[in-house]
């Protein structure tokens, strides 16, 4: 009996240190409504309550995955899946370059291999309206977009060589306990595609697109966001094999509705 | 008979007309699109303010251009740092020389490195958006494209990605040139110069790594306004040098992103330029209009000797935002074209005195006093470049009869109290340096107590003066006489 109940007592406790792992990597965002980059009125844009990975995945973490699904390393790979640069600073299947940082975030993955990963784990990747949603955070402030002092860090980065090679957690966390958004590396999308950029921006304009129409006029909206211009053009210019040096991502999850 | 004759000569003048019709019809839309190629080639780039070697009498051909673009920092002034967005590293980007007819295969590779996406918007090219829609590249990818090079000019290229203004504000411009069937008449020296405004969060002077700072750009307040990429870009070692009697061709881009350039060469007068970079040809022209997105070439002969100073003569971008440069003619003089001084007297309508540069700031004291010798002479030399450089020249070597050389100076080294109170207070009237009279007029300089100890124990301890070290201390004491 004292047995039967001390193992209901290590299982509990095993449940217990389970939750609080996926509680500690993964950070509650509550949904809401915003207006993005395009913004106007008509493009208010609703996100769903929705947990998301803190830090983007990293080289350690992608290695696991590699070990548990052989099909996604760089000799077993489905070309049509991940072009030639698909983890090109790995020295063979399994093991990174010695010079690589484990704890930094994995770059030179191809959306579909992003995907799988997030499947494999039950997640997902955050659709752009999500990540620009967490992303509009400082330390402080969950929409911290008016703020100079927001879009100035973000332009240092952009403007800072080599920071794909620094380990994950080390930029100031969001006010949702989200880190490394701005910092570090581009993130995959879901739908990084779905903004049509068509590469030649000023006809964008006029084409009535939703994201370039709000620029055509100068206003304290372009300038706010004239950062998140440059995210939008970089989605713009990929393609779901493209694997880049400066491209990592993170995962998403759906909150469950038994909570309700 | 009379009648057939008449008839006849109408005919005739019928047909003449008609031929010429014809003839002007084909010169003038003469149609370039059918100019066929014969072979290929790669097209050789060159960095400012070299350009390729002229096309000559050669046959439009398939000309293969590829275009790395880099992220790359460099330095915007002496102590003032960049991160240039770059094609093929230099700011302005490589020059590409063509002819009409070529068909150029294009390719634009963005280095892995980089952290954005870019494009190209080549202005020579008759197409949507001039290419930029086709070249779209994320970062560790390449685009190809072709055109068919249809009219003759020199054409600015440049970024057109989101967002547009940022990416030409970085650096990301150049020149393309289309030569005409049998190319442009060979001339001695040939030149590439562009012109860029910056804006910085710091302003203008101010230390470090600066950014891009988007509202000043849209309020287009520049804090620099450059020749080819840089201050110092085409100054001290990059000057431009020719020998007398030589033509000498420049073509000259404006990258913008904000303002135009009133071009003009001190000491020159453009014999001829061509209109906007397009076939009018002007001619005895002292300033150009260049617009941001244009270009111009101009041709001038020079006869003299000296330092031609290359200027966007809206004149405060010159000498206060760097829109400056040098060159340097070397040869004999010829007295009859230009005397130098003849003779000298004095004219004091308004009775004598020291100008003073006029100013509603106080002198702002250095924020970063120099801790060593060589703080001291890099800072020094920063302010050199920045406040004594246009003067007194790169090696202190000044301009004979203009302004006293600082190099090796008697009057310098003689005594350096002053030398200080010179720089702090200003100096008119004749004055013996190594041999040579001058009779000018230096302002007060307003710069900080600091600055003045640096620049001075630069310029002291720089081509051969006498190594003495200035103080703030000393500097003070002159100060409070």
């Amino acid at each position: 009996m004292t047995t039967k109940i001390f193992s209901l007592f290590l299982v509990s406790l095993a449940i217990q240190s389970f939750m609080f792992g996926q509680a500690k990597d993964m950070a509650v965002i509550e949904g809401s409504r915003y207006i993005p980059l395009y913004g106007r009125d008509s493009t208010v844009v609703e996100v769903q309550d929705f947990k998301m990975d803190i830090y983007p995945v990293t080289i350690e973490a992608y290695q696991q995955f590699l070990k548990e699904n052989p099909k996604w390393t760089k000799s077993k790979v489905v070309k049509l899946f991940a072009d030639k640069s698909y983890l090109t600073n790995w020295k063979n299947d399994l093991e990174p370059n010695d010079a690589i940082n484990p704890k930094s975030p994995v770059n030179y993955v191809s959306w579909f291999a992003a995907k799988a990963y997030c499947e494999c784990q039950d997640k997902r990747l955050p659709t752009v309206d999500e990540w620009e949603y967490v992303a509009m955070a400082d330390e402080t402030t969950k929409d911290a977009r008016i703020k100079p002092s927001y879009n100035e860090k973000i332009l240092a980065w952009y403007e800072a060589p080599r920071t794909k090679e620094n380990s994950v957690g080390e930029t100031p966390k969001n006010a949702w306990g989200v880190y490394d958004l701005h910092g570090l590396v581009w993130e995959w999308t879901l739908d990084f595609n779905s903004v049509l950029i068509t590469g030649e921006s000023r006809k964008d304009m006029d084409n009535d697109n939703n994201l370039f129409c709000g620029s055509a006029a100068i206003n304290a909206t372009d300038l706010m966001n004239y950062a998140a211009f440059m995210r939008y053009a970089t989605r713009g210019s990929l393609k779901a094999k493209y694997a880049m040096k400066n491209l990592g991502f993170r995962c998403v999850q759906d909150i469950k509705e038994e909570t309700k | 008979m009379k009648h057939f004759k008449l008839a006849l000569s109408i005919l005739l003048i019928g047909i003449l007309s008609f031929t010429s019709c014809k003839e002007n019809a084909k010169k003038e839309g003469s149609n370039t699109a059918e100019i066929p190629v014969s072979r290929e080639m790669i097209a050789e780039l060159t960095s400012p303010p070299n350009v390729p070697t002229p096309v000559g009498r050669r046959k439009a051909k398939k000309l293969i251009v590829n275009m790395e673009i880099l992220e790359q920092e460099g330095e915007l002034t002496g102590g003032v740092k960049y991160m240039y967005w770059t094609f093929g590293g230099s700011v302005p980007g490589s020059f590409i020389r063509t002819r009409v007819g070529d068909e150029v295969e294009f390719t634009l590779s963005n280095h892995p490195d980089n952290k954005l996406p870019h494009n190209i918007d080549l202005h020579a090219v008759t197409g949507p958006g001039g290419g930029a829609e086709s070249s779209f590249v994320a970062p560790g990818h390449e685009k190809t494209f072709s055109f068919k090079t249809l009219n003759p000019g020199l054409y600015v290229y440049h970024c057109a990605t989101a967002p547009v203004g940022m990416h030409i504000a970085n650096g990301m411009y150049g020149l393309i040139l289309v030569e005409p069937e049998g190319g442009l008449p060979p001339v001695d020296k040939e030149y590439y110069v562009m012109q860029g405004d910056f804006y910085t969060k710091g302003k203008n002077g101010e230390r470090g790594l600066q950014p891009f700072d988007m509202q000043k750009a849209v309020d287009e307040k520049a804090d620099y306004v450059v020749f080819n990429g840089s201050v110092d870009g085409l100054t001290g070692d990059n000057a431009l040098t020719a020998k007398v009697g030589e033509t000498v061709r420049l073509y000259v881009g404006n990258g913008g992103p904000n303002l135009v350039s009133s071009f003009h060469v001190i000491g020159e007068i453009f014999d001829k330029v061509h209109v906007e970079g397009g076939e009018l040809i002007n001619e005895n022209i002292q300033t150009t209009l260049i617009p941001a997105g244009g270009a111009s070439i101009v041709e001038f002969r020079v006869d003299v000797p000296g330092s031609l100073v290359l200027v966007d003569h809206s004149i405060f971008r010159a000498f206060n935002k760097g829109a400056l440069g040098i060159l340097n003619v070397e040869g004999e003089e010829d007295k009859k074209i230009y005397s130098g001084e003849i003779r000298e007297g004095i004219y004091l309508p308004e009775g004598p005195g020291i100008q003073n540069m006029p100013t509603t700031d106080e002198i702002v004291e250095s924020e970063i006093p120099a801790k060593s010798f060589d703080e001291q002479m890099k800072f020094g030399k920063q302010v050199y470049m920045q406040t004594c450089f246009a003067c007194h020249q790169s090696e202190g070597q000044g301009i004979p009869n203009a302004f006293p050389p600082l190099a090796n100076s008697d009057y310098l080294n003689a005594d350096v109290n002053r030398a200080i109170g010179v720089v702090v207070n200003g100096l008119s009237g004749e004055i013996t340096v190594n041999g040579d009279t001058y009779n000018s007029v230096m302002t007060k300089q307003m710069i900080s107590s600091d600055d003045v100890a640096n620049v001075l124990t630069y310029v002291y301890n720089s081509w051969g003066n006498s190594k003495e070290v200035v103080t703030k201390e000393m500097v003070e004491k002159v100060k409070n006489q």
